[in-house]
């Protein structure tokens, strides 16, 4: 029995802070420079020992119109008319760069986040430097990407982005937009600020036309004031399902282009013939990953019923492993809650969760006394009509169910409101591709799950929003088709 | 010996496959373009709605499970039938106001639409879909997938106008519901007995003839409906039937002054509106 013992002992492995110089108050950064907002400013602090990090500058509606007022004038004088390949080495060059100081932007991000360095290092940064190095090639290329012989930009973007992945969410949007020859202006999330204003810093050492990326920061007010500013032409938001849905009213009968990436509920199935333990390092990864911070997590496990007992055992032992901690010790597996906010909540549907009647479990874990920490936690016992079995969690929280026959599972898996991931586990291809000709999602990973890259298309189905984001599909958003 | 008396036709809904009138038991006058009684159409109601969207939904998974090839068999034996009834429908749409030489040209590229889109089904997916080169040892494929039920509030031009807008929303496996021009809607019912007659399963289209202003809010607001059509609405309605299609982040195809005529070349852009990605990994490895 390995369960509840450690088979190792790990010395603390910290990252070095030196990297990264936080300032103490940071301004908007609007046409090229760092400008005072008008709002009252907040704090931005640090998830895993709630120390405050810097003051961050709050945009109201005069700074929003001075921001869309920027990229507007950007957008007609150079970067609209810009030839294409130029755009390209523009983006080649804040690719370069982004690689050239990944390590400062790693350490920020985990940071300002709470995620662990390990992530943050080699699976955000990476990703970030990738998508920009991906759109890049598409700028003087647009002709050639199946929307008409001459494709136009469709004019100022306004991005929302979420706090789950600071830095990837901005390079998943400022990416393709600049690429297709919009201009942008993009609010990053209040709790998580630092790592797009130091964007802003790349852009200036790229020297980016001014006013071709214009970072804001505030929290709901000022992205209200943002996606409902007139001089806007397209909105692209990640977030929650319920914003997403004002957004799109908000947005009703104006004619602004709209994509919307949202929430999930996503379907984990492992078939009985599965490859038990690597299916179980999928099902860690698929719901542990950022803490399970993440909109398209494996948050619903469907075990058929034959191995359920055994994959469970087997999960358990392996959650016993998981190391919770100090987001920059490289050992580190599951890192800090985004917010106290965020750990309330999941906090609630735990506690709904047990008073629906599912029984909790998580591994002995000694939680640090500051910041914001939740063990990692599997539930069994749960029904389909369960809060945990159809609400977004957003954290490191699974629900398991069971299923007898192919169909149930599917049934199962397509029972919710959301269609943005799935996960297939089975040695049987075959079977793999009639469960994933099934699943009413945006993406399936079989064998594999929370795999990202820029040349592929990222979206969901259903009321996980519409849109792509990634690969050839992810240029119509920011095109006049 | 008197002259022959004509057997005139009762104008009814569609949905399922059958021929039902409005559970309402309403119907509305449609005259000619110069105010002369034509016939009496059904006037549906909500319940039709929903009638319709139950079928629509039940009819989705054969439909969409369909190969390609099949799907483009059938929407070409659509044309095949239309073909056979030329002389019927160039009488309909003159009454509806159109020319005899505009009636029959209007037939003729409604026929020809229903070509064009047939032969999409199997040839979509090539376009709109893709191979990913991913940075990793995976196989990784798009695949384009229909949305689901789709609610198409359709043009004013009777023949062409309808089947510009409803063609490409069911080739890729989409099933839907017309409402039908309010002014001129009894060519869609007769297109209703073309389809009906063309090895097109019930409930992969479903029409229905009434208000538009009362039908449509309950399709934008229904929470089966996976994507909206609106080219055939009022401008002044569009920012309402938004509003409802928000409730479940309907996919909404918005009329757009840049549409152009019914017998432009028609692009891609109407059936890729209603199409879903789905992106598929798998590892590479021994």
């Amino acid at each position: 029995m390995v369960s509840g013992s450690r088979a190792f002992e790990y010395a603390p492995a910290p990252e070095s802070r030196a990297v990264v110089d936080i300032r103490a108050s940071y301004g908007l950064f609007v046409n090229g420079e760092f400008v005072d907002g008008h709002g009252e400013p907040f704090k931005s602090i640090n998830p895993a020992d709630e120390t405050v990090l810097a003051d961050i500058a709050c945009a109201d509606a005069t700074d929003v119109d001075r921001a869309v007022a920027a990229a507007r004038t950007a957008f007609d004088t150079v970067w609209g008319p810009m030839p294409g390949r130029e755009r390209a080495k523009y983006l080649y060059r804040i690719a370069r760069i982004i690689q050239e100081r990944s390590r400062e932007l790693a350490v920020l991000e985990s940071i300002d986040n709470g995620k662990p360095i390990r992530e943050s290092r080699d699976v955000d940064v990476p990703l970030v430097a990738a998508w920009f190095f991906y759109y890049a090639g598409w700028a003087d290329k647009l002709p050639y990407a199946g929307f008409g012989p001459d494709p136009r930009p469709v004019g100022v973007a306004a991005q929302v982005i979420p706090w789950n992945f600071p830095l990837l969410m901005l390079a998943w949007k400022i990416a393709p937009a600049l690429a297709c020859g919009n201009t942008v202006v993009l609010k990053p999330a209040e709790t998580t600020p630092l790592t797009a204003l130091l964007f802003a810093d790349i852009c200036r050492q790229a020297e980016l036309p001014p006013g071709v990326v214009n970072i804001i920061t505030g929290a709901g007010e000022t992205g209200r004031a943002l996606v409902a500013h007139g001089g806007v032409d397209k909105v692209a938001f990640t977030g929650s399902t319920e914003v997403g849905r004002q957004i799109a009213r908000v947005l009703a009968g104006t004619g602004t282009k709209l994509t919307l990436e949202l929430g999930g509920k996503a379907a984990n199935i492992v078939y009985a013939d599965a490859a038990l333990d690597q299916a179980v390092e999928g099902i860690v990864n698929g719901i542990f990953f950022n803490q399970g911070h993440v909109c398209c997590a494996g948050s619903r496990l469907l075990v058929q019923e034959s191995v359920a007992e055994e994959v469970l055992e087997r999960l358990k032992t392996r959650m016993a492993t998981l190391r919770v901690g100090d987001p920059l010790d490289k050992n580190t597996d599951v890192g800090a809650i985004n917010s106290a906010e965020q750990l309330a909540k999941i906090r609630e549907l735990s506690a709904a969760g047990e008073a629906e009647g599912a029984t909790a479990w998580s591994p002995p874990c000694e939680l640090p006394a500051q910041g914001f920490w939740f063990a990692p936690t599997v539930f069994t016992g749960v029904a389909q009509s369960h809060r945990i079995a159809r609400e977004e969690i957003f954290g490191p929280v699974l629900s398991v169910l069971t299923f007898r026959t192919p169909d149930e599972a599917v049934t199962k898996a397509n029972n919710t409101p959301y269609g943005l991931s799935a996960g297939v586990w089975t040695e049987k291809g075959s079977q793999i591709l009639w469960t994933a000709q099934r699943l009413r999602a945006g993406v399936v990973w079989a064998n594999t799950f929370n795999k990202f890259d820029p040349a592929s298309p990222f979206g969901g189905y259903k009321e996980s929003g519409f849109g792509r984001e990634g690969g050839r599909h992810g240029l119509e958003g920011y095109l006049d088709v | 010996m008197s002259e022959r008396l004509a057997v005139r036709k009762t104008y009814k809904l569609f949905i399922g496959g059958a021929f039902p009138r409005s559970e309402s038991g309403r119907s509305y006058a449609v005259t000619d373009a110069k105010g002369r009684f034509v016939a009496n159409a059904s006037q549906a109601s909500r319940k039709d709605a929903r009638d319709a969207v139950t079928a629509a939904r039940k009819a989705f998974p054969g439909w969409s499970g369909r190969t390609a090839y099949n799907r483009g068999q059938i929407l070409y034996r659509v044309a095949e039938m239309l073909e056979g009834r030329r002389d019927q429908f160039a009488d309909e749409v003159r009454r509806a106001g159109a020319s005899k030489s505009g009636a029959a040209a209007e037939v003729d590229a409604a026929i020809d639409r229903w070509v064009w889109y047939a032969g999409w089904a199997d040839k979509l997916p090539a376009v709109a879909g893709a191979s990913n080169p991913v940075s990793g040892p995976f196989f990784n494929f798009s695949t384009p997938e229909p949305a689901g039920v789709v609610a198409v509030i359709a043009p004013d031009s009777p023949l062409l106008g309808l089947v510009s807008v409803v063609a490409p929303v069911i080739v890729s496996g989409n099933t839907c519901v017309v409402v039908a021009s309010e002014p001129a809607p009894l060519p869609s019912i007769t297109l209703a007995e073309v389809l009906a007659t063309s090895d097109l399963p019930g409930g992969v289209v479903n029409v229905l003839t009434g208000r538009r202003d009362e039908i449509a809010p309950w399709l934008a607001s229904h929470m089966d409906v996976n994507g909206i059509d609106l080219t055939g609405s009022a401008g002044g309605d569009v920012p309402g039937l938004e509003d409802k299609a928000a409730g479940n982040l309907k996919r909404v195809l918005r009329p757009r002054p840049g549409f152009g005529a019914w017998t432009d070349d028609p692009g891609t852009a109407r059936m890729t509106a209603f199409l879903e990605t789905k992106t598929v990994w798998h590892p590479v490895g021994v």
